[in-house]
C-alpha cells in the first residue's frame, strides 16, 4: 500500500525525522489559510498524489504570496496529474500539501528498502539528491553508499555514521543526519513498510538535515498490526475496479487486452495469461479467485471483468485443488444466468471432481465452449475473441 | 526414493484443531502420510483424529518422535509457531499460511541461522501448496490424487501451476518423485537451490521442473547453481510475460520492481546457464518428455 507525501512526512516525523512545516489543504481557501497560519515568506504548494517525478510535471510550485499560494491550489485541485510514473492516465488531485520553502545547501538522498536477495533490510544513500536511484545506479554506482542491517539488533549508530560522513557531511550535520537515518529506519521497522524514500534530504545554511520529500509503502501482509498507517488508504489513487476488487477479497489486475481472465492461483493464473499471448490474444486483466470460489465469489468475478467495455471474450480457468470443480462449475453457470453474459465464455476444469464439473456446464444448455487442456483453452478463448470482434 | 518425505516420515500438525488444518489433515493421513499428532496450545492431553494434541512443540516431539511440521497457524502468530518449531529441533517444516508480513519472515529466516547446518530446521513455505511425495506422503493442501509416482522432481512458487505441470506429465505417462511448492512471498523458507540440490542427490529422480514467476533473484540464482553442480537435466519456466512493471500480481512477491525481475529476462538467463526452457504454460509436459527423451537416447548411445 502506497501513502501520500504528507501522510508520510507525519508518520517519519513521529519518529524523530525532521520535516520542515505544512498543512495539507482540499480546497484553494484552505490553501492560502494555511499558508497565513504557517507563517514564513515561501511556501511550496505540492500536488498529492501516489507519484514520484511531481515536480516535472507541473505538480509542486513555488509561492511567495498567499494569493499565488491561492492560484496553485486551484490550478492543481481536481485536475489529473501525469507524471513519467503514473502512466498516460494520471492520477487525480484532490489535495494540495502547503509547506514552508526555504533556502538550501545540498540535495541528498536516503532510501530504506527490504532487499529480497539479502533477506534484511538495506538502507541506501547518495550524495546527489534529487536524482532518480535506478538512473543513478545505472551511470554512476560508485556514487551509491549502502549498509545492511543485522535483523536480530536493528540498524546501529555508527552504520548511520558512516553514512553521514561518506556523504561528505561535518559534524554538526552528521549527527543531524544520523538522526533522520536512524528516525527513518525505526519507522520503516515499526511500521512494517517495505520501502522508505527520502528524497531530497536537503541540508540548509545553518546545517539542518531536513526530509523535503518523502514517500513509504507498506507490507499488506503487515497492515493487520497498523491501523494508523491501513487508514490512510486513498482510494481515489487505485483503478477503482482493483479498489471493489480487494474489498471482495479478490486480486485483480485491469491491463489493456480484450480477453478476460477468472483463474484460481496467482501462478496458473499468469501462466494462463502467457499462454493466451502465446496464442495471438491479449488479456484484459489478471484476476485470482483463490481457494475457495464459491458461486459467490466467481459471480463478482465475474461482474468485475465484464465491467471492462474492452472484453470480447471470457476465460474461466480453474485446476481445483481445495476447489472443487463441481462447486466451480455451478458458479459459473449461476453467473452467467444472473448476469447474462453477452460475450463468448470459455470454461476449462480440472482437478478435484473434474468430471461432475464438466457435466454440469455441459447440462446447463448455456452456449458455453468446454476445453480440456490449458492449450486448448487458449486458442479458442482467442478465436472467439475474434470472431466477436469481427 | 524421493526428497524431503516419505511414508515413514512422522508428521505433526500446528495448529491442529483449526477447521481447515483438521480438514487438511484427515486428507494428509488418508493419502497415507504417517500424522503422529499435533499442536494447539491450550489443548494439550486432547485427542484429535485419534491422535494426541500436545501444547507445545516440544513435547510433541518428545512424545511422539516427530521430525516434521506442517503448520496452519494464522499470520499474526505464524512466526513465533516456526520459531518454535526450529526450537523444538524440527528437521522439515512446511507452512502454508498465506499473509505473514515480510519483516516477520526476515526474523525467522535469521533465528533459524543460529543452529549449526546440519541441526538447522529446512523451511518450506509460507503461501505455499506444500510438499508431496507421489504416492507415499503428502504435507500441504494439493489434490493427492493428481500425482504420479515416477521420475521427475517439480519444484514450483505457484500451488496450481505445479498441479498443471504434474498434469500434463501424467498425460504423457511421466510421473513424479516429489513435487514441493516454495510459495510466493518475497521470503520464502528455502529457495529453488535448496531443493534442486535435494533433486540431485535423490537417486530416483531422472529431471527437474523448476517453475518460477516474476519478482526477486531467486529464479536466476538457481539457474546459475544448475550450471555448476547438477548432472541431471533441469526444465524451466517462468510465468508473468504478460504482467506489467510495478503492480503486484496476487502473491506478494510476484512484482516486477527491478532489473532481472522480469519473466522474459528471467528465461534468458535460465537458457544462458543450459536449462531447457518451455516456450510457454502448456508445453511444460512435452517439454519434459523431450528432455527425458533425449536424456534416454543418450544413455543408448553410451
Amino acid at each position: 500500500m502506497d501513502i501520500h507525501e504528507y501522510q508520510a512526512k507525519e508518520l517519519l516525523s513521529g519518529y524523530g525525522v525532521p520535516i520542515q512545516r505544512g498543512a495539507v489543504a482540499y480546497s484553494p481557501e484552505q490553501a492560502s489559510f494555511a499558508a497565513s497560519e504557517l507563517g514564513g515568506w515561501h511556501w511550496a504548494v505540492k500536488a498529492q498524489i501516489h507519484s514520484g517525478a511531481r515536480g516535472k510535471a507541473g505538480g509542486i510550485r513555488l509561492c511567495r504570496t498567499y494569493h499565488e499560494v491561492h492560484d496553485a491550489a486551484r490550478a492543481m485541485l481536481g485536475k489529473r496529474l501525469v507524471t513519467a510514473q503514473t502512466g498516460p492516465e494520471g492520477k487525480v488531485v484532490q489535495r494540495v500539501y502547503v509547506e514552508i520553502a526555504e533556502k538550501f545547501e545540498r540535495e541528498l538522498y536516503l532510501g530504506i528498502v527490504l532487499d529480497r536477495k539479502a533477506e534484511r533490510v538495506r538502507v541506501i544513500a547518495s550524495a546527489q539528491g534529487g536524482m532518480e536511484i535506478e538512473e543513478l545506479a545505472h551511470t554512476s554506482p560508485q556514487a551509491i553508499l549502502q549498509t545492511e542491517v543485522e535483523p536480530a539488533v536493528g540498524l546501529q549508530a555508527f552504520q548511520a555514521r558512516e553514512i553521514a560522513f561518506g556523504l561528505g557531511l561535518n559534524i554538526k550535520q552528521v549527527s543531524r543526519a544520523v538522526t533522520a537515518i536512524l528516525g527513518a529506519y525505526r519507522a520503516f521497522r515499526s511500521l512494517d513498510a517495505t520501502m522508505v524514500e527520502i528524497n531530497p534530504l536537503v541540508v540548509t545554511p545553518d546545517d539542518r538535515v531536513i526530509a523535503l520529500d518523502a514517500k513509504m509503502s507498506f507490507d499488506d501482509n503487515g497492515l493487520f498490526r497498523h491501523r494508523e498507517v491501513s487508514e490512510m488508504r486513498d482510494p481515489s489513487q487505485e483503478d477503482p475496479r482493483e479498489a471493489e476488487a480487494s474489498q471482495d477479497n479478490l486480486n485483480y489486475v485491469g491491463l489493456t487486452g480484450d480477453i478476460g481472465c477468472i483463474i484460481n492461483g496467482a501462478g496458473l493464473a499468469m501462466a494462463t495469461m502467457d499462454t493466451i499471448k502465446y496464442a495471438g490474444g491479449e488479456p484484459a486483466n489478471f484476476l485470482d479467485v483463490g481457494g475457495g470460489a464459491s458461486p459467490e465469489r466467481v459471480t463478482k468475478a465475474f461482474k468485475l471483468v465484464l465491467s471492462d467495455g474492452n472484453v470480447k471474450a471470457v476465460l474461466v480457468n480453474i485446476f481445483a485443488g481445495i476447489n472443487r470443480c463441481d462447486w466451480v462449475a455451478q458458479g459459473v453457470v449461476q453467473a452467467a444466468r444472473s448476469i447474462g453474459i453477452q460475450v463468448p465464455l470459455v470454461v476449462r476444469l480440472a482437478g478435484t471432481n473434474e468430471q461432475e464439473g464438466r457435466s454440469i456446464i455441459a447440462g446447463s444448455g448455456l452456449p458455453i465452449i468446454s476445453a480440456d487442456t490449458l492449450a486448448e483453452a487458449a486458442q479458442k478463448v482467442v478465436a472467439a475473441a475474434r470472431s466477436h470482434r469481427a | 526414493m524421493s526428497i524431503l518425505i516419505d511414508e515413514t516420515t512422522p508428521v505433526i500438525v500446528q495448529g491442529f484443531t483449526g477447521d481447515k488444518a483438521s480438514f487438511h489433515a484427515k486428507e494428509m493421513i488418508a493419502y497415507g502420510t504417517r500424522v503422529v499428532g499435533g499442536v494447539t496450545p491450550g489443548k494439550g492431553g486432547q485427542t484429535h483424529l485419534e491422535r494426541p494434541v500436545f501444547n507445545t512443540v516440544k513435547d510433541a516431539v518428545q512424545a511422539t518422535g516427530a521430525t516434521t511440521s506442517l503448520a496452519f497457524v494464522p499470520p499474526a502468530f505464524a512466526a513465533d509457531s516456526l520459531m518454535e518449531a526450529a526450537d523444538a529441533g524440527l528437521r522439515l517444516v512446511c507452512i502454508i499460511t498465506d499473509g505473514i508480513p515480510a519483516q516477520d519472515m526476515m526474523r525467522v529466516k535469521r533465528y533459524l541461522r543460529r543452529y549449526p547446518r546440519e541441526k538447522r530446521t529446512l523451511l518450506v513455505g509460507p503461501n505455499c501448496a506444500g510438499i508431496i511425495s507421489a504416492g507415499k506422503a503428502m504435507l500441504g493442501i494439493m489434490p493427492g490424487h493428481i500425482y504420479r509416482r515416477g521420475s521427475v522432481g517439480i519444484v514450483s512458487r505457484s500451488g496450481t501451476l505445479g498441479y498443471e505441470a504434474a498434469a500434463q506429465m501424467n498425460a504423457l505417462g511421466i510421473g513424479q518423485t516429489t513435487s514441493v511448492g516454495i510459495g510466493g512471498d518475497p521470503i520464502n523458507g528455502s529457495s529453488f537451490l535448496d531443493h534442486l540440490a535435494l533433486f540431485e542427490e535423490d537417486p530416483e529422480t531422472e529431471a527437474v521442473v523448476m517453475i518460477g514467476e516474476i519478482g526477486g533473484p531467486q529464479e536466476a540464482e538457481a539457474a546459475r547453481w544448475v550450471k555448476e553442480n547438477m548432472t541431471k537435466p533441469v526444465i524451466g519456466y517462468v510465468a508473468g510475460l504478460t504482467a506489467p512493471r510495478g503492480r503486484r500480481m496476487g502473491h506478494a512477491g510476484a512484482i516486477i520492481s527491478s532489473v532481472g525481475d522480469t519473466a522474459p529476462e528471467k528465461a534468458e538467463i535460465m537458457k544462458s546457464y543450459g536449462l531447457t526452457v518451455a516456450p510457454s504454460a502448456c508445453e511444460l509436459g512435452t517439454t519434459v518428455a523431450a528432455v527425458l527423451g533425449r536424456k534416454s537416447s543418450g544413455r543408448i548411445r553410451a
